[in-house]
């Protein structure tokens, strides 16, 4: 199935964009023709999924409009049989018709929800271009804050604010993260979304194949500065991202928990910033929801629950793991909030990020009827790729 | 679905097509199917609550677990209290189906009690919870114990309140058609959150203690 | 970080003060002022033509079904006016705002202002059509006097109009919430939303939610237990069996609604920590919960027009339902399915890639039973001899339209493709192309269908040809650009746009709006130039499409106790069916009719909780302890009133058909 997929993909396109060019011409789709391998694969499968089921949705439209006006009431000609209601023949067809489909389409999506997974680390940059073994994805920390986006490049030790560089065909790892509230990290030109949650880690896998100034943003509604919640997105040759990168280096500036407790503070239409340097395990920090001094870790407090809690002796330890529950990041505790955790005492209990990165589980030895494994060279796949560059 | 629509002239005699000799439905006749339904949407919300204490209740927030803070015997005793609870309603139906409007209210009285002191016992697990710190806010953990517990504990709460209201009902008007229904009504929601309450001892109180 | 910080609270009056007047935004004070006058004016006419006592006695405390079911539909109308304002301001300031231009909306307006559409569209208007359409119907189709509860009936109309009192009071006291109208926490919690405007969204629908599970308990023990003699559940018409579905839908989903709710109220309120970010709170917990109800109630929306286009298909083409039997089983697959979908609505969550597929799938079985649907009205339209009265027409267009709007839904259920079109502007035009291709036209069907039922006269036609056009063809403008729009990656909710190359296509989705709005006038108008012409447009007969089942044996508008005598059912088409076979009317021999009583404790306890809600949402503690109290006080006074019904005499009876069998001799001459 999914070696045909790009062929019929193609040919679905071609039909699409024949019977479509006098309403869209000019228009840029960038879902359907993205600049990175993962999104293009999934501009493919909406055009799959959309000619299988155009295979039942036109003759139903068709029969709808013929059936409409040949049995219009004028037309005394027409056969009228005011008892028949029942055809077990028919009955069938118009149970197993919408049944085939469906059964095609699940295969369909079965297959590439698990080779589409955003989790799952990249096998190929390109139809055709399997990943060498020993290429490690470039990492990306992503942290939603209100209402701007962090980046944080661990290996290269560098932040930006609101623009996020990445070299072209070298695969990209995100780990996705939010200080206070649900956002969706998505860059429709790059890969799928995925949502940024607080306390909590997504992942996403993507790849660019072209270079080009692109846009991200948030997909998921997150207060009132959502709408300016955008980010440039730029696809650099290996050149270009080890000069961008030096370019940030030396531009000094650092991101340690002081100034990243500044950053989350609210604000909107935040222009670029870059730091040279950045906290070790800051994402760590976000992520645990302890980035303040004192603050207990998510993962402390989960292995001490784990044990059984902190018993009785425990209740009062409210300071050290207050959050956000009574003001919002970034804003001073109203009333309220300083009432409750300010009448109990404060005892810190052990607080360190000692936790190792976690590596994702190894999904790369799927396979399933008709998977090809990841990295097999495709020869329909290679044509995709060949095809003209995209406006960007 | 293949039947056949007689010509209007092969009509035979016999057949009716209106009910000339209907008798009203009896009143309230569905009131015991309603009341069911309702019972089951309860139900869900129960099912919603009890779900988020399986999801949450290992959250303690480094804070007190189950074990430090829940007291078996006290809530056997309680959990008594609110069987012995059914077991009079029992008494009090059946006194209801021989017709002594006393009986029946000496019984709900009794029900009534038994379900006071299990108000009360609960009422004093919680202030003392809460006297030590282990309140709602402490952790998700404690919400969804309070949440669930409490809300259980509300139902019994009204359920008294409309046990008491019934039997001034009695008083008034005896076991008429419409007491008697609304016996069996309370019977059902008195009895259904007696099948809770088996739920949260087993789900929070027993297996929170072996957690 | 929000505009308007937690206000301080005061012992008297809670956080209510002079500042929660809107005065500072000039479109709420000239819309108060518009709504002020307008409100007067009705209020002087009602008292200049004394129909202060007419209205008390005769509608709102009424338990007749068909009164209810006509309050129900006025209440949806006219929420469906504020509905739709937010929709044309939202459009408005999409189709402004590039360029730099920050539009004509701020964002704490703007964001209010898409939250109330969603909620107000989906609870105050499509909840109250459908469930005044299957109150109105129901009991007809199954030959049944009233429902089962009448009291609860006239209830639950009460709460859910309190419901929305409580929405719309937020427009000109407070705010309403800024949060989508699912109000995700951690936004909707009380860090980031400390406003009154969440505690307006959940006590709204927290009032409205009781009157919605209590009319469905109510509509399914109708069904169940007041069906004519001779109706096996075979013999139902389509319409009773999906509202029977729908209704079950309801009680099996709106009590998830209710307890999720009531958690993110202890969140706020109590300081709970279910849906908190620290303390071991989970807001992913909300979101399953919120869609456990949310998916289902997409069908509870949907199936009782299902069963619409059932009747109108099958009346309109003078035949025979095509595969009646089939038709049940799907009504029934599609109840079932819907509760194991909600997750197809969160893929982008993290779930692992079995756990999406198996949403995904799920959702797309969903289509074969709906697909088979779309069949059986298509083959009851082959050899059938299609009248096009406009319910007719309403019903090829929800054809056309719906399959494209089912296909873009299957499509949004594959996960890769979900994960680059979620929350974008292809999922707003998907789910706004099955809301208003199925929902909405199916109200439109059943709205020209039935009406002759319910006052005794056709609507209409040439208004209703205006308004079909401008609605089809507005709607097609409004949604086709969303759907390219979404696949240009833009997402929804945003105030602001960069880039000019997609005002275009706001712009044209604008005009799209304004056809409709053209469409909704037409329908307005249609209704004042039907009434105006009644005495033209009058039925007579009380069966004017030739219709099949029961509701048209009885004479229109019915009476108040339905049918002097119950009909006895012999086939599916029971109408139908006693038409073909001559059945004669009966004439004489009449008896006394049981009828319950009208009362007045509905109005008093919805607008006691009213008043508990709105306490609620501003902090008033005394007055909504005081309320509470006066809730239950009165509730408990209600059981204590045991005369709740009452006879009509023969007598009375034998008048009113006589008089309508000298009608029926008139229309016959």
């Amino acid at each position: 199935m999914p070696s045909i997929a790009p062929r019929l993909a193609r040919r679905f396109r071609l039909i699409l964009a024949a019977a479509a060019i006098p309403f869209l011409a000019g228009c840029n789709m960038v879902v359907l023709d993205p600049a990175g391998d993962v999104a293009r694969q999934q501009g493919n499968l909406i055009l799959v999924s959309t000619g299988l089921m155009l295979l039942i949705i036109v003759p139903v439209m068709a029969l709808t409009i013929l059936f409409a006006w040949r049995y219009r009431a004028a037309n005394r000609q027409a056969t009228y049989r005011p008892d028949w209601d029942h055809s077990t023949q028919l009955e069938l067809v118009i149970w197993a018709a919408p049944l085939l489909i469906i059964i095609c389409l699940g295969a369909v999506t079965w297959v590439a929800t698990h080779l589409l997974d955003p989790y799952r680390p990249l096998a190929r940059t390109a139809p055709g271009q399997a990943i060498a073994a020993e290429t490690q994805p470039i990492d990306v920390q992503v942290v939603a804050l209100d209402w701007k986006w962090l980046f944080i490049y661990p290996e290269q030790g560098i932040a930006t604010v609101n623009e996020l560089a990445l070299p072209v065909n070298h695969p990209v790892r995100f780990r996705i993260s939010a200080s206070s509230v649900m956002n969706s990290f998505y860059i429709p030109a790059l890969a799928g979304q995925i949502y940024a949650m607080p306390g909590m880690e997504t992942k996403l896998h993507g790849v660019f194949n072209e270079t080009g100034q692109y846009t991200g943003f948030s997909a998921n509604y997150s207060g009132a500065g959502f709408s300016d919640m955008r980010f440039a997105v730029k696809s650099l040759s290996d050149a270009g991202f080890a000069q961008w990168v030096a370019e940030t280096k030396a531009g000094g500036g650092t991101l340690d928990r002081a100034a990243y407790l500044k950053l989350e503070k609210p604000s909107e239409k935040v222009p670029v910033q870059r730091f040279a340097s950045v906290e070790p395990q800051l994402f760590d920090a976000v992520v645990n929801l302890c980035v303040e001094p004192g603050k207990m870790c998510m993962h402390d407090m989960m292995s001490i629950d784990a044990a059984g809690g902190a018993g009785i002796a425990g209740i009062r330890n409210v300071r050290s793991l207050t959050y956000d529950k009574f003001a919002a990041r970034g804003t001073e505790p109203g009333y309220w909030g300083k009432r409750y955790v300010g009448a109990l005492c404060s005892s810190p209990l052990l607080a360190q990020d000692d936790r190792p990165d976690a590596t994702p589980v190894d999904l790369a030895p799927l396979t399933g009827a008709g998977l090809p494994s990841p990295g097999e060279p495709d020869s329909a796949a290679v044509a995709l790729a060949s095809r003209p560059a995209p406006r960007s | 679905m293949s039947t056949t629509t007689l010509a209007p002239a092969a009509a035979p005699e016999e057949l009716r097509f209106y009910d000339l000799d209907e008798h009203p439905h009896p009143e309230g006749h569905s009131t015991m199917l309603g009341f069911w339904i309702y019972l089951m949407s309860d139900c869900l919300i129960f099912a919603i609550l009890f779900a988020c204490y399986a999801v949450l209740g290992g959250n303690y927030a480094a804070g007190p677990a189950p074990k430090d803070l829940f007291e078996l015997p006290l809530v056997a005793l309680n959990t008594a209290m609110l069987l012995f609870s059914s077991i009079t309603y029992g008494f009090a139906v059946l006194q209801m189906q021989q017709g002594k409007v006393r009986g029946t209210q000496l019984w709900l009285a009794i029900t009534g009690l038994f379900g006071l002191a299990f108000l009360g016992i609960e009422l004093s697990e919680f202030h003392h919870l809460i006297e030590i710190g282990a309140t709602p806010q402490r952790s998700a953990f404690l919400s969804a114990f309070f949440t669930l517990v409490g809300t259980h504990g509300l139902h019994v709460t009204f359920g008294t309140v409309w046990l008491v209201t019934l039997m001034v009902q009695l008083g008034r008007h005896g076991l008429i058609a419409a007491n008697k229904r609304r016996i069996m009504c309370l019977s059902m929601f008195w009895h259904f959150l007696d099948v809770v309450w088996i739920g949260v001892f087993t789900i929070v109180y027993l297996m929170g203690m072996l957690r | 970080m929000t505009p308007h910080p937690a206000p301080e609270t005061g012992p008297f009056l809670g956080r209510l003060s002079l500042d929660a007047l809107p005065l500072h935004e000039p479109i709420l004070v000239v819309t108060f002022i518009a709504v002020a006058i307008g409100g007067l004016a009705i209020i002087a006419a009602i008292t200049r033509y004394r129909l202060w006592g007419y209205l008390w006695k005769e509608w709102f405390t009424t338990i007749d079904h068909k009164r209810i079911g006509i309050m129900y539909m006025i209440l949806g109308l006219v929420m469906f006016l504020r509905g739709f304002s937010d929709a044309i301001m939202m459009r408005l300031q999409q189709a402004m705002a590039f360029g730099g231009s920050e539009g004509y909306l701020p964002a704490h307006h703007y964001d209010q202002v898409f939250t109330a559409h969603g909620v107000i569209m989906i609870f105050f208007v499509a909840m109250p059509f459908i469930t005044g359409l299957m109150n109105y119907v129901v009991p007809l189709q199954i030959g049944a006097r009233d429902v089962s509860f009448p009291f609860l009936n006239n209830f639950s109309f009460w709460m859910t109009t309190a419901g929305a009192v409580l929405c719309m009071i937020s427009l000109f006291v407070g705010e309403f919430a800024q949060t989508g109208w699912l109000a995700y926490p951690p936004l909707s919690g009380i860090a980031y939303s400390p406003n009154v405007g969440v505690d307006y969204y959940i006590w709204s629908l927290q009032i409205a939610g009781v009157g919605t599970t209590l009319s469905g308990i109510n509509l399914i023990v109708t069904i169940l237990k007041l069906r004519a003699p001779g109706m096996g559940l075979m013999k139902m018409p389509v319409f009773t069996w999906t509202s029977l579905c729908a209704n079950i839908l309801i009680v099996a989903s709106f009590p998830v609604l209710t307890a999720c709710l009531a958690l993110l109220s202890l969140d706020r309120y109590v300081g709970t920590n279910f849906f908190t970010n620290d303390f071991g709170g989970s807001a992913m917990m909300y979101v399953n919960l919120i869609w456990i109800w949310g998916h289902p109630e997409v069908y509870i929306l949907i199936l009782p027009l299902f069963g619409v286009f059932s009747e109108v298909t099958s009346t309109f083409s003078g035949k025979k339902l095509f595969g009646y039997t089939s038709m049940v089983y799907a009504t029934v697959c599609i109840t079932i399915l819907s509760y194991i979908v909600w997750l197809h609505h969160f893929f982008t969550m993290g779930s692992g890639a079995s756990v999406n597929s198996f949403f995904g799938i799920t959702t797309m079985v969903i289509s074969i039973p709906t697909g088979a649907k779309l069949f059986n009205w298509l083959f009851t339209m082959y050899r059938g001899r299609i009248r096009f009265e406009l319910p007719m027409m309403w019903t090829v267009a929800f054809m056309l339209t719906f399959v494209v709007g089912g296909m873009t839904g299957v499509l949004l259920a594959v996960p890769p493709a979900d994960f680059v079109l979620h929350n974008s502007l292809f999922l707003i035009a998907h789910f706004h192309n099955v809301i208003i291709g199925g929902v909405l036209f199916g109200l439109f069907a059943a709205i020209n269908y039935w009406w002759p039922k319910a006052f005794g006269f056709k609507l209409d036609v040439f208004w209703g040809k205006v308004s079909f056009w401008c609605w089809v063809v507005g709607f097609w403008l409004a949604f086709m650009p969303l759907y390219i729009l979404g696949l240009m990656g833009v997402t929804r909710r945003m105030r602001v746009f960069d880039d000019p190359g997609l005002q275009i296509w706001f712009v044209i989705a604008g005009i799209g709006a304004a056809v409709i709005a053209v469409g909704i006038a037409a329908m307005l108008v249609q209704f004042a130039v039907s009434i105006w012409k009644r005495d033209q447009l009058r039925d007579e007969s009380g069966d004017p499409w030739g219709g099949r089942t029961l509701e048209w044996a009885t004479s229109s508008p019915p009476p108040v106790y339905n049918f002097a005598f119950t009909p006895v059912i012999h086939d599916l088409d029971a109408w139908h069916d006693m038409k073909a076979r001559g059945a004669a009317r009966p004439t004489s021999g009449f008896r006394d009719i049981h009828m319950p009583a009208n009362t007045g404790a509905g109005v008093i306890l919805a607008g006691i909780s009213l008043v508990m809600g709105f306490a609620l949402v501003w902090h008033i503690w005394w007055l909504a302890g005081l309320s509470f109290v006066a809730l239950v006080a009165t509730a408990i006074g209600h059981t204590f009133n045991y005369k709740r019904d009452y006879d009509i005499p023969a007598a009375a009876i034998a008048e009113v058909e006589d008089a309508r069998t000298r009608q029926l001799a008139a229309a016959g001459a």
